[in-house]
């Protein structure tokens, strides 16, 4: 008996105090605290010393300064006059712009890529993995820089644009197209939009219960793309036509006019989605891979046909593969765009970097940046823990 | 015994004929994988075409078109095909950077000692590995150092005149090989038992992995110098260095974190049962273990930090790409296609370290991940 008590929990079963793994857990732990305060101390007295040398001012207050340079595409209202804190602001609706568009054809390009890989077609399948072998193992920089300075630089004058139907031209100042511009009453076909969205959701979670309780099929999507597109165009009439379409037009050496996408951010976006995509089109193959042969044999026995396999039995199984590292790839998508910097996109680093030039207030915009970029890599991983738990396989 | 001479059964082989025409051979094979149906056709052509636009402008660019020789842009000049003299002419530069020319040698034996010490580390058959890892993770850093910076006699070299492809493996070797023992040390702290250590680490580690490197480098380069005391300075690429290997030793820790899950808890019973300490359990039994999982992973960071050492341009440090974009300035070589030509030859250089490596990935993969294929 005498063995059990020297054992139990309570009483250690050594006699030094050293020995005892609390004591020397809460013995480390002081250590590393104090560690990380000195070290925490020394930088903080050693900035403001250097600060103090060489007078700035450290604080926010900067940002209400008149920032007094241009920015080459803005998406709200920004003028010279604007102060530092609308320049930064009008960077990261750059960034966000770059990050949202480029993730959307990153995501195309990349399931495309990633069904070829699977493809029975040699050609195809050979295709697919040249893409992603020559484009993920070439710098992401590398690319931009091709992009930029090889293609979209190294294309005619605006006087000699390559020119599709009349309305489309590509010129080494950029590449303007159609815009469409709403005139008044243009707010109708915006609700009949959104009140087809809603109407279409309603419509699918009635089927979708309808089914679960009686077993019989409504199919939802086509009278979704009908209201979808019906209702608009249905406002578009009655409410008079408001919408009309202003083309690019050749005036002096530039175009005026239409919609006009900067060489910046064309280079910059296409880069980004096709490198990105490479990374996505493995973890999409990857992904469909992951799904054993099992579960195609098994819809089949069922009898359910190739299609419906796929969407039914396939695709939502490798979902719960592929969406986790395709958060992460969103992610490194978004803070790569900080690579802007480089073909001068204005961006919130390269905004920021001017801004940082130009008034010396190192910590205060590099706080911002990393700021930014972390509030959005945790809003990412938050969302990824969230959706692991809800697709976690429920076992018993 | 008469009905057995009656056969009903053939008692010899039939001849074995061969396949039909249409099922082997290659144009089976083409049947089969190419013209199977219909779409699988029209697929086809349109592979065909795609595969003859992208790689025809290509191989006539670099190959057919090329101007070979040369000794300015006069050559290249009218041509629609890449400058390769242009290359040929800098290629000293893509390399050493502005090395002085009488030092160069000294580079050489860098690279040649780091080919030495790698070779047979990459090899798992090679022997004599631990005197291997000691070599290259100890002596071999050491040398490079006073090598490459100068001392004992050599002339010193400011690093400011270090450039190309010499950068880019400083770098990147130094950033693996700093991020290794930081990254493990960080990975033990995530799994820790004592909430400080373990929430210290988290910190430390999501931080940096939420951060662009441009930003990191930034940090390192602009705000460095405000962290430390009045009168100590570090030269630019040391700043760098160490802004990599701090954000390289963060996914360094999550992939050595992956290493240490999947060891099965019965190791780290095993090895305490035995009255083993922690560091003798985690240097004796559970890191060889897990590291040997993860050199995959390993590698692959590597793979990803040394496409991001291209990154430092954007701070003026002249790495490969830095030296191949600096070179346009020159007007001895200005043509149209230099531009074209000079990233055509970074990327060759970049796809070739970066997809011999991950081919590497893929052969230790497969040699772990022995009895778990289907």
């Amino acid at each position: 008996m005498a063995v059990q008590e020297h054992s139990s929990a309570d009483e250690p079963p050594r006699g030094s105090i050293l020995n005892d793994p609390r004591v020397r857990s809460v013995f480390y732990q002081l250590v590393v605290v104090a560690i990380i305060v000195i070290l925490g101390w020394e930088i903080v007295s050693n900035t403001m010393a250097n600060l103090k040398r060489q007078e700035i001012a450290s604080g926010f207050g900067f940002l209400e300064n008149t920032a007094g340079f241009g920015i080459i595409q803005t998406l709200v209202h920004y003028t010279e006059t604007s102060n530092y804190g609308r320049a930064l602001l009008v960077g990261l609706l750059n960034t966000m712009l770059v990050a949202v568009i480029g993730v959307a054809m990153a995501t195309i390009i990349g399931f495309i890529v990633g069904v070829g890989r699977l493809s029975s077609n040699w050609i195809i399948a050979k295709l697919a993995y040249l893409y992603v072998e020559i484009l993920r193992n070439i710098p992401l920089l590398l690319q931009i820089f091709f992009w930029y300075f090889a293609v979209l630089r190294a294309v005619p004058s605006p006087r000699n644009s390559v020119t599709f139907l009349d309305s489309i031209f590509i010129n080494n100042r950029g590449i303007y197209g159609p815009k469409a511009l709403f005139g008044e009453g243009s707010v109708a076909i915006g609700i009949a939009l959104l009140l087809a969205v809603a109407g279409s959701i309603v419509l699918h979670v009635w089927a979708r219960k309808r089914q679960e309780a009686t077993g019989q099929r409504f199919r939802s999507g086509l009278s979704a793309l009908g209201m979808i597109i019906g209702l608009p165009v249905v406002a578009y009439f009655a409410s008079g036509m408001p919408v009309s379409v202003e083309y690019p037009v050749l005036r002096g050496f530039n175009f005026v006019g239409g919609l006009q996408l900067t060489p910046e951010f064309v280079a910059l976006v296409l880069a980004l989605s096709i490198y990105t995509a490479s990374f996505i089109a493995e973890i999409v193959r990857a992904g469909i891979l992951a799904v054993s042969h099992g579960q195609t044999e098994a819809a089949g026995a069922l009898g359910l046909r190739p299609g419906p396999t796929l969407r039914l039995v396939v695709i939502p199984q490798a979902m719960r593969v592929i969406i986790p590292p395709l958060t992460s790839q969103y992610l490194n998508l978004t803070k790569n765009s900080s690579l802007a910097v480089a073909i001068a996109y204005p961006d919130l680093v390269s905004v920021g970097g001017t801004v940082l030039n130009q008034t010396g207030q190192a910590i205060e915009i590099i706080g911002i940046w990393m700021f930014v970029y972390l509030s959005l890599s945790l809003i990412t991983s938050a969302f990824m823990n969230w959706y692991n738990q809800r697709m976690a396989l429920v076992e018993r | 015994m008469a009905a057995t001479d009656v056969h009903y059964v053939r008692d010899e082989m039939a001849p074995v004929l061969p396949p039909p025409a249409a099922s082997g051979g290659l144009l089976g094979w083409m049947r089969a994988n190419l013209f199977s149906s219909l779409g699988n056709t029209a697929l086809t052509l349109v592979g065909v075409l795609i595969l003859w636009l992208l790689f025809e402008p290509l191989i006539r660019f670099a190959l057919i078109d090329a101007v070979w020789t040369g000794a300015n842009r006069e050559a290249c000049l009218g041509h629609h095909g890449a400058c390769w003299p242009y290359v040929a002419d800098y290629f000293s530069q893509f390399i050493y950077g502005r090395y002085p020319l009488g030092e160069r040698w000294r580079v050489d034996i860098v690279f040649a000692a780091f080919a030495f010490g790698l070779v047979p580390l990459l090899v798992p058959s090679a022997p004599l590995k631990r005197a291997n890892v000691i070599f290259m993770l100890v002596v071999f850093p050491v040398a490079a150092y006073f090598l490459l910076t100068g001392g004992f006699g050599m002339e010193i070299v400011e690093t400011a005149n270090w450039g190309g492809l010499l950068v880019t493996l400083v770098i990147a070797v130094t950033g693996i090989v700093a991020s290794l023992p930081l990254g493990i040390v960080l990975a033990l702290g995530r799994r820790s038992q004592m909430p400080v250590v373990r929430l210290a680490s988290v910190v430390f580690i999501e931080f940096w992995r939420g951060v662009p490197l441009i930003t990191v480098l930034f940090m390192s380069s602009v705000m460095l110098p405000l962290f430390l005391p009045e009168g100590v300075t570090f030269d630019k690429l040391l700043r760098a260095l160490i802004g990599v290997a701090l954000f390289a030793s963060a996914y360094m820790a999550e992939v050595v974190r992956g290493g240490l899950q999947a060891i099965p808890k019965g190791q780290y019973e095993g090895a305490m049962a035995l009255g083993l300490r922690y560091w003798q359990m985690m240097g004796l039994i559970i890191m060889p273990q897990a590291l040997k999982m993860v050199i995959p992973g390993i590698v692959n960071t590597f793979i990803g930090l040394f496409k991001d050492t291209t990154l430092v341009l954007i701070i003026g440090l002249f790495d490969l790409l830095g030296q191949i974009q600096s070179s346009y300035t020159d007007p001895t070589w200005a043509t149209p296609t230099q531009s074209h030509t000079g990233y055509l030859f970074a990327a060759a250089i970049y796809w070739t370290f970066c997809f011999s490596m991950s081919r590497y990935s893929i052969f230790m993969e497969k040699r772990l991940h022995t009895g778990h294929k289907r």
